[in-house]
């Protein structure tokens, strides 16, 4: 019983929003422009559906790819200076003022280092570089995290370097590593979206370009099938990676 | 006297903080399973840290067994590797060592029979209840089948009903491999039934405060806990231990 009310309650919910919104719209004769009903969206998403569908794909491999480079780069980061405590301290401030930057600020040398023609890099890039923290620091707490009682075992049977990192450190790393990989998947998105607006450039064929496109010819039902589409690709990354976490974490400790 | 297995010969250590254990001696004969009791702080865990290695005196000397395998520890806690299965956990002594994995696994198997966990061997921590990730721990210890055991308040965080079991089991488990055992608590009634020497210790810094033998078969009798023989050693050691709080404050 209160499983099922779980389920639908934020289902209802958004079902009494749209009715409100709808009602509004049409009993106060609200400009299109302005503010559309939910029936309008609804119309100009379908409309547009080719358009819209081919721009989420192109948006979700910028952020799919900036998320795996910024995976490979920061597990490799947090693995090389797991081991240092020296290193860790010098890289540890470099990999903060990254984190603080705003990537609004650093978009305009990257669109031009990446070369005006190719605006997709830039964003790949910038998104990466939004998605890089959350892992580089999931990774070197999980790889520090290790029972310091496990640890001293591991002296006491005489454990190698290698055989410490593969069999007691990297292990150990997995739950923080997945938080920080889910947290970065989102970010991925976000930066990837963000990134485009900045670059401001047709050629990177994205969605958050097809939103500003429609909001400057005041198709404004189309902007908000747009916006929808966007959200429906973070919910879903947000689902799938939540998932990946609950099945590899139901797996590392057997329940 | 026969040759010490192990010994601190007036060892010392300091930390940051001040001085934590010592000056203090204490040697262990092969086979013998020798209690270490003594307040919070005494620097008990410091002097197994010592007998296994893991840590080194300011000042004195360690004598103990430099072989892998020669020397086993377990913990207050279970620590095991949370990931890995009972058997993973268990043959980890085995595998660190060179042993391959498939003879690790199944004298692993072995060693979980021998603590009562036969079936067990796939599931993982979580799965188990305090008790049996205890036993889990216990056997990782002795699957190297060491010479010297060392336990840190191993049933601290067990409640008593299962630290009773475990402590049967751990007299039958020594009976079968004779290993020397150093059992730290600060339980008197507990280092009495375990032990058959008995080393009190002073507040930090620790020192000797008194020892006492326990008569009586090893592993214990049923009743064992309502004879004379137990009750006097209990007293004698809270009297040392009593002893060793006085001279802490004066």
């Amino acid at each position: 019983m209160s499983r099922l009310a779980n389920a639908i309650a934020p289902a209802a919910l958004i079902v009494v929003l749209l009715a409100v919104w709808e009602a509004a719209c049409r009993l106060l004769s609200v400009p299109v422009f302005l503010l559309p009903a939910p029936s309008e969206i609804a119309v100009a998403a379908v409309e547009n559906a080719p358009l819209l569908i081919d721009a989420a794909g192109n948006t979700l491999l910028m952020a799919v790819l900036a998320f795996l480079l910024a995976a490979g780069l920061a597990f490799t980061v947090a693995l090389l200076i797991s081991t240092h405590p020296l290193a860790e301290r010098a890289v540890q401030p470099l990999a903060v003022s990254l984190q603080v930057t705003p990537i609004m600020a650093i978009a305009p040398l990257a669109v031009i280092w990446a070369g005006l023609d190719h605006p997709a890099r830039a964003v790949v890039g910038l998104a990466a570089i939004v998605a890089f923290f959350p892992i580089f620091s999931g990774a070197l707490t999980g790889l520090k995290s290790a029972d310091p009682d496990l640890e001293r075992l591991f002296d006491l049977y005489g454990a190698s370097a290698r055989e410490r990192l593969f069999r007691l450190r990297l292990p150990s790393a997995v739950p923080f590593l997945l938080e920080g990989l889910k947290v970065a998947a989102g970010l991925a998105l976000i930066g990837a979206v963000v990134a485009e607006f900045v670059a401001r450039s047709g050629l990177s064929r994205g969605l958050a370009w097809r939103l500003m496109e429609a909001s400057n010819r005041l198709e404004t039902a189309k902007t908000f099938a747009a916006l929808f589409v966007l959200v429906l690709m973070g919910v879903g990354l947000n689902a799938l990676m939540r998932g990946a976490e609950r099945a590899v974490l139901r797996w590392w400790r057997g329940r | 006297m026969s040759e010490a297995l192990a010994a601190l010969d007036d060892v010392e250590v300091d930390y940051p903080r001040g001085p934590a254990l010592g000056p203090f001696s204490l040697a262990i004969e092969p086979g013998q399973i020798v209690g270490l009791v003594g307040p919070s702080g005494c620097g008990k865990s410091t002097a197994v840290r010592l007998l296994a290695g893991l840590e080194a005196p300011t000042r004195g000397v360690v004598r103990r067994m430099t072989a892998k395998g020669d020397t086993a520890v377990v913990f207050q806690a279970p620590t095991l590797m949370p990931w890995a299965s009972a058997r993973a956990n268990v043959a980890l002594p085995l595998e660190l060592d060179g042993m391959p994995r498939r003879e690790a696994r199944a004298q692993a198997d072995r060693l979980l029979e021998r603590v009562k966990l036969a079936g067990a061997e796939q599931a993982k921590p979580a799965q188990l209840s305090g008790g049996m990730a205890m036993r889990v721990s216990l056997a990782r210890a002795l699957v190297t089948d060491p010479k010297l055991l060392l336990l840190d308040e191993p049933f601290a965080a067990l409640d008593e009903i299962t630290r009773r079991a475990l402590g049967a089991d751990v007299q039958g488990l020594w009976a079968a491999l004779k290993p020397a055992i150093v059992f730290v608590t600060h339980n008197v009634e507990e280092a009495c039934y375990m032990a058959g020497r008995v080393v009190v210790m002073t507040p930090g810094p620790g020192r000797l405060a008194g020892e006492t033998h326990v008569d009586g078969p090893m592993p214990r009798p049923p009743g064992f806990r309502t004879t004379e023989a137990f009750r006097q050693a209990c007293e004698r050691v809270s009297a040392d231990l009593a002893r060793g709080m006085q001279g802490a404050v004066a």
